[in-house]
């Protein structure tokens, strides 16, 4: 359920990964930092103010003070109101922006990813990270971060001064510190990591969210609506569970040290009235070392929350870099192919999932000459999807070669082997955007007339006549066409990239015969001089092949034209033709 | 604005894109009263616990204020009582602090997560009784930013905000008070600036809320495009689409990001406005009571007084605005759950069921017409009566109607005249559970949930051994491949089973149905993955799974048709040809010729 948490070595906080993002401001950061204090400075400065003008202009009766005070009032007030809006104004662009960056950068890292990643990971937990992860990190540089920085400062300084002025008290209330800091650092520890635990658990309510709404027609048609609510309740009631083990691990947290500085107080009061009374302190040492710690019960107490929110911010950060630390794995060659024919050579391909015992593949070699078309057959299971997800690199090899005209895929550049690629795969993969922008997939600048053209072939005119015609958007991954129609589109949609290489992956099984001829009859013409690789179940789609390779069990057994098979393998003549009887074969089911 | 862009494509608006109205829709607010109503008693309590840590943390600096005073020069004096009185209250005081924080902090946190979990529950149910038309419509990567984003937008303001906003509310009326109880006049002077805060809170309200409207919509569409890239990742790779989805993404997530920097400098605008309105406040109360000092009408000491307590009556105002963005926040999101709340379930369970505890099978068309756009009409009128225990074969082009059908039975869809009847009740008279328990439609979206293989069977019949669920793997022949994975039936599927190929999703979703063990079957387009021998085994299992029910196939491939007893040609939703296979070939009419083109595809 949950994602895979890489196990990291105790490295520097995740947070600073992300610095490279926030240098591009530091100008503003570093404005920030200084108007800050000037802000609460002349937030200071107005009671100060008020006493002032009470006790002197006032009881003075001195009238011109008292509006020269006023005006003062007025002066500190507009600065300190300016200067809040101007740091509101000046965050909202920075944090904004750096979030955005951060997001571009993960969608294009994600894009870049390779489809082993995307089949380990969960879209909801991809999804969590993107926005809600995101999110929380811009909150906290908007504020949090500030304040937090801040209000270290505030108390690092008052400690400071206590240490200097009255260095036995200080040294007492520091002593008295670093359990509450040994303490501190422990939850926060503790909360950073269920932080970590419920970011997580929101990523799997995403993911369960998701999965129900993908799938909300299957849960329909089986009535499974209460069974699938119990699984997604599940999800939803263990992310409840951990929210509210936060809070109460907060609630210990928030409350230590928010009323630290008041049992500090309660001691210190205590110690120092003896200490008076004692003759040790003065009066005015015990008042002005009181007015200190008073003075930073607000910046402590407001520590709890904003470490908790900083462990927070840690742990999403930490949730992104490991998508950024994903490695790519199927990266660009740099080698080209001036002139392309075609030519697809597979030299003792074999291929395994990084989590399977046994290959999928295994030495596979075949060559198909420039032009030539060979049917993949095989049985369920077989391989036969695999093998052509190898061809365009959504895969790679593990072991022996794929050239392409003579040259190793892995040492072309990636844009261009894709580009001289036009799959259709079994899943038609449609998109809810307009039909146009479906069909243009592989080639954005199709003219009206290419477009046309390749609908011409794939017999898809349907699209004309939908509401809006090629601009009408096409619904949830097009279910609102027929199975036939999907796999129509997608068959434009390759025959559109004007590949050197086709490949069909069943692509034509849900459509009628009638059409599928027609299909067949127009492909021929329009690609000769393409190479095509057609995997197929029927007889009818394998005639449009010159040679079929049979797969099985993940090698290829036979080779040969139709009738060659036909008429010499049994288990070709099994696996394809209409004629053969299974009864025997039932009788040992 | 990317809502307009080309790529995306036209379509019929749902009604939560068509946010004119300035003013919160009443739904959100009357949602969020439905999600608190349940917790009035324990906010009352939480209430409770603010108040009473408010009032011990606001004593404490009094009580050190007597130490000072009173305390410290009594124990110079030789008496210590006063003093450890007074630290005896400051330590009950902080007692007080911690007991009524750590209570109000774990209180409000159950409470709060319990909403969302209520959200979370109640939007999930809502999704699943809305009709599949409406899914086809509103698509799920937007249904998804409900579930997800919006309801953590909810989360801000339930998980915090309770707290502030009454020590807040609290300060306000306690110097508000005081003000009144020092100088009724000068008090007033004071109140004057409520009229301009009340203003600038207006402008806010409105100019926040439009904000986060614009906000929740963005983010939605950031999160469709997300969505549909990585569900479609395999087709961006291969197609080279990254440059121009980038581009897209980019396109979207900016404006998401302008719209949260608009929203953002409303806040910039409005929470140092309403800081500086106090300012000005004070300036006028220092101007207008000095001149009332100088005039002999008020005391220096009342004066100094009254301007200590101002400070207590401005402050928490930007406590207060804080609390109302983060409610306006909450209250926008909340708008777009209540419009999915508020959609009209189109098919909906009937007020009074009908209890059908077994059926036999009967299904009958009763004049049915159906359109699912209006001016497109599928089906004009259709007649049909398919008797129990038939297996009918539907055949015809695409776009005659075939799939509507078999969605007009499984109930996906309403007809808008005439009657689809099981067993001769109206299936608008069964509720859903009854309907389900008779009647599955298999389609060839072969969706896989996560989880393992035989979980995924079971989801046919979560109830099923697992006895059972191998056997109804084996009728279809599935168990070959199944015990062929590492982990055999406990094999995971992996994300929404990618690891399988169509025809083994297929053979999974057959077994299903073999353990769903219903009334009537209709198989759409159900075995177009399978290979041929898969097939056969399919057909094999058919014949004696579908004897004694009524299954009602569309399929193209004549292959699955054989084992029809009879078979309807449909054109322009029309039947054209009703027959015996076997007749229909004979009589020469279209199936016939279709019959004739399938034999020569054999070859």
């Amino acid at each position: 359920m949950s994602s895979e948490v890489l196990p990291s070595a105790r490295r520097r906080p995740a947070l600073f990964r992300l610095l490279p993002y926030v240098k591009p401001y530091w100008k503003q950061f570093t404005l920030i930092l200084v108007l800050a204090p000037v802000g609460v400075l002349m937030a200071m400065a107005i009671p100060m103010l008020l006493g002032y003008v009470v006790d002197g202009p006032i009881a003075d009766g001195d009238v011109l003070g008292v509006v020269g005070v006023a005006l003062l009032i007025l002066l500190a007030g507009t600065a300190d109101s300016g200067v809040n809006f101007a740091r509101r104004w000046m965050m909202s662009r920075i944090t904004s922006i750096i979030e955005a960056n951060i997001r571009f950068d993960l969608f294009d890292k994600l894009q870049a990813l390779q489809m082993g990643f995307h089949k380990r990971w969960e879209s909801g937990q991809l999804l969590s990270r993107i926005m809600s992860d995101l999110g929380l990190l811009r909150r906290f540089t908007s504020f949090g971060l500030l304040m937090l920085v801040m209000n270290t400062a505030q108390i690092i300084g008052v400690l400071t001064i206590m240490l200097v002025m009255y260095w036995q008290l200080g040294l007492t209330v520091l002593v008295l510190i670093i359990p509450v800091v040994i303490v501190t650092r422990i939850l926060v520890g503790h909360s950073t990591r269920l932080s970590r635990k419920v970011q997580d658990a929101t990523g799997d309510v995403a993911s369960l969210s998701e999965e129900s709404l993908h799938g909300v027609r299957v849960i329909r048609s089986f009535g499974r609506v209460r069974f699938a609510f119990d699984k997604f309740d599940e999800g939803a009631v263990r992310l409840r569970d951990l929210g509210v083990r936060r809070m109460n691990l907060s609630s210990v947290l928030w409350t230590l040290l928010e009323a630290f500085p008041n049992v500090l107080l309660v001691l210190v009061a205590g110690v120092a009235s003896y200490a008076a009374a004692a003759g040790v302190l003065t009066l005015g040492q015990v008042v002005a070392f009181v007015t200190l710690l008073l003075s930073i019960a607000w910046p402590v107490g407001s520590l709890g929350f904003l470490l908790s929110f900083a462990g927070e911010a840690e742990s999403a950060a930490t949730r992104v870099s490991e998508v950024f630390d994903s490695e790519v794995t199927i990266v660009s060659g740099n080698k080209t192919i001036g002139d392309p024919q075609g030519r697809l050579e597979l030299v003792d391909v074999e291929f395994q999932f990084d989590d399977a015992d046994l290959p999928t593949l295994r030495g596979i070699n075949l060559t198909i000459e420039p032009g030539e078309t060979v049917a993949l057959v095989g049985g369920t299971g077989s391989g036969k999807s695999t093998l052509v997800a190898l061809i365009p690199r959504l895969l790679d090899v593990t072991g022996g070669q794929i050239l392409l005209d003579g040259v190793d895929i892995r040492d072309l550049d990636l844009r261009q082997l894709r580009s001289l690629i036009g799959t259709a795969f079994e899943d038609p993969i449609l998109f809810s955007m307009s039909a146009r922008e479906n069909l243009t997939l592989g080639r954005p600048d199709a003219t009206d007339d290419e477009i046309a053209e390749a609908v011409r072939v794939a017999r898809a005119e349907f699209v004309y006549d939908l509401p809006w015609g090629l601009d009408t958007r096409l619904g949830e991954q097009g279910l609102s066409l027929s199975g036939g129609q999907r796999q129509r589109l997608a068959l434009a949609r390759a025959i559109l990239v004007g590949p050197k290489l086709l490949v069909l992956d069943d692509t034509l099984s849900a459509l009628d015969i009638h059409t599928e001829a027609e299909v067949e009859e127009a492909l021929k013409s329009t690609l000769v001089g393409v190479t095509g690789i057609v995997v197929a179940h029927r007889a009818s789609t394998v005639l449009l092949a010159d040679r079929v390779a049979m797969l099985v069990e993940g090698r290829i057994a036979h080779v040969g034209t139709h009738s060659e098979l036909l008429a010499s393998v049994p288990e070709y003549r099994e696996l394809l033709s209409a004629d053969y009887t299974i009864e025997p074969k039932l009788g040992e089911v | 604005m990317s809502d307009n862009a080309a790529w995306l494509g036209k379509h019929e608006q749902t009604t939560d894109e068509q946010d004119t109205t300035v003013a919160l829709r009443p739904s959100s607010r009357r949602l969020l009263v439905q999600l608190i109503r349940p917790y009035r008693w324990a906010g009352i309590g939480l209430i409770v616990a603010v108040v009473a840590e408010a009032a011990a943390s606001l004593a404490i600096p009094y009580l050190v204020q007597q130490i000072l005073d009173f305390g410290m020069p009594q124990l110079a004096d030789g008496d210590g009582s006063l003093l450890t009185r007074l630290l005896v209250f400051m330590g009950i005081a902080v007692l007080i602090q911690v007991i009524g924080r750590v209570v109000f902090i774990r209180g409000s946190g159950r409470v709060g997560n319990s909403i969302l979990l209520t959200l979370r529950r109640r939007l999930y149910k809502q999704f699943q009784k809305l009709s599949i038309g409406f899914h086809d419509k509103y698509t799920s990567g937007r249904a998804v930013s409900r579930m997800t984003s919006d309801v953590e937008a909810v989360q801000e303001l339930v998980l915090q905000g309770l707290d502030v906003v009454v020590a807040s509310g609290l300060t306000i009326i306690g110097a508000t008070v005081l003000l009144l109880y020092l100088d009724w006049r000068l008090a007033i002077v004071a109140f004057l600036t409520y009229p301009l805060i009340f203003l600038l809170l207006r402008w806010f309200t409105g100019a926040s809320t439009r904000g986060f409207r614009v906000v929740r919509t963005k983010s939605a569409t950031t999160i469709v495009q997300f969505i549909e890239t990585m569900t479609g990742i395999k087709a961006v790779q291969a197609f080279r689409r990254e440059p121009r989805s980038r581009t897209q993404f980019r396109e979207v997530a900016g404006d998401y990001r302008d719209a949260n920097i608009h929203v953002m400098r409303v806040f910039a605008r409005a929470m140092p406005g309403i800081q500086y309105i106090g300012h000005i406040g004070t300036v006028v109360v220092v101007l207008a009571g000095g001149i009332m000092v100088l005039q002999g009408e008020l005391m220096v000491g009342v004066m100094a007084a009254f301007v200590l307590y101002l400070r207590m009556f401005f402050d928490p105002m930007q406590d207060i605005g804080q609390f109302v963005s983060s409610l306006q926040s909450a209250l926008t999101a909340l708008e777009k759950v209540a419009s999915v709340m508020e959609e009209e379930v189109e098919v909906d369970d009937p007020a009074h069921p009908v209890a059908m505890e077994t059926s036999r099978g009967r299904v009958t068309f009763d004049g049915v017409r159906f359109s699912y756009i209006e001016d497109a009409v599928v089906l004009p009128g259709l007649d049909l009566e398919i008797p129990a225990g038939q297996t009918v074969a539907v055949v015809g082009t695409t776009g005659a109607g075939k799939t509507t059908i078999a969605k007009l039975i499984a109930r996906f869809y309403d007809p808008q005249e005439g009657a689809i009847r099981l067993d001769g009740v109206d299936l608008r008279d069964l509720d859903e559970d009854t309907l389900r328990r008779h009647v599955t439609l298999l389609t060839q979206e072969n969706f896989i949930f996560s989880g393992s293989v035989a979980e995924n069977i079971a989801f046919g019949r979560p109830d099923a051994t697992r006895e059972e669920v191998e056997a109804a793997a084996a009728a279809v022949g599935a168990d070959t491949f199944i015990r062929e994975m590492p982990l055999g039936f406990d094999t995971d599927t992996g994300k929404r089973g990618s690891r399988l190929s169509a025809g083994q999703r297929q053979l999974i979703a057959f077994s299903r149905v073999v353990l769903a063990d219903p009334a009537v079957v209709i198989l759409d387009e159900a075995t177009s993955s399978l290979d041929i021998p898969s097939e056969r085994l399919v057909q094999a299992a058919l014949n004696t799974i579908l004897a004694d029910r009524t299954a009602i196939i569309i399929a193209h491939r004549l292959s699955t048709v054989e084992i029809a007893d009879r078979v309807l040609v449909l054109q322009h939703g029309e039947i054209v040809e009703d027959g015996a296979p076997g007749e229909l070939i004979r009589g020469g009419g279209r199936y016939a010729d279709l019959h004739r083109a399938w034999l020569a595809s054999l070859a």
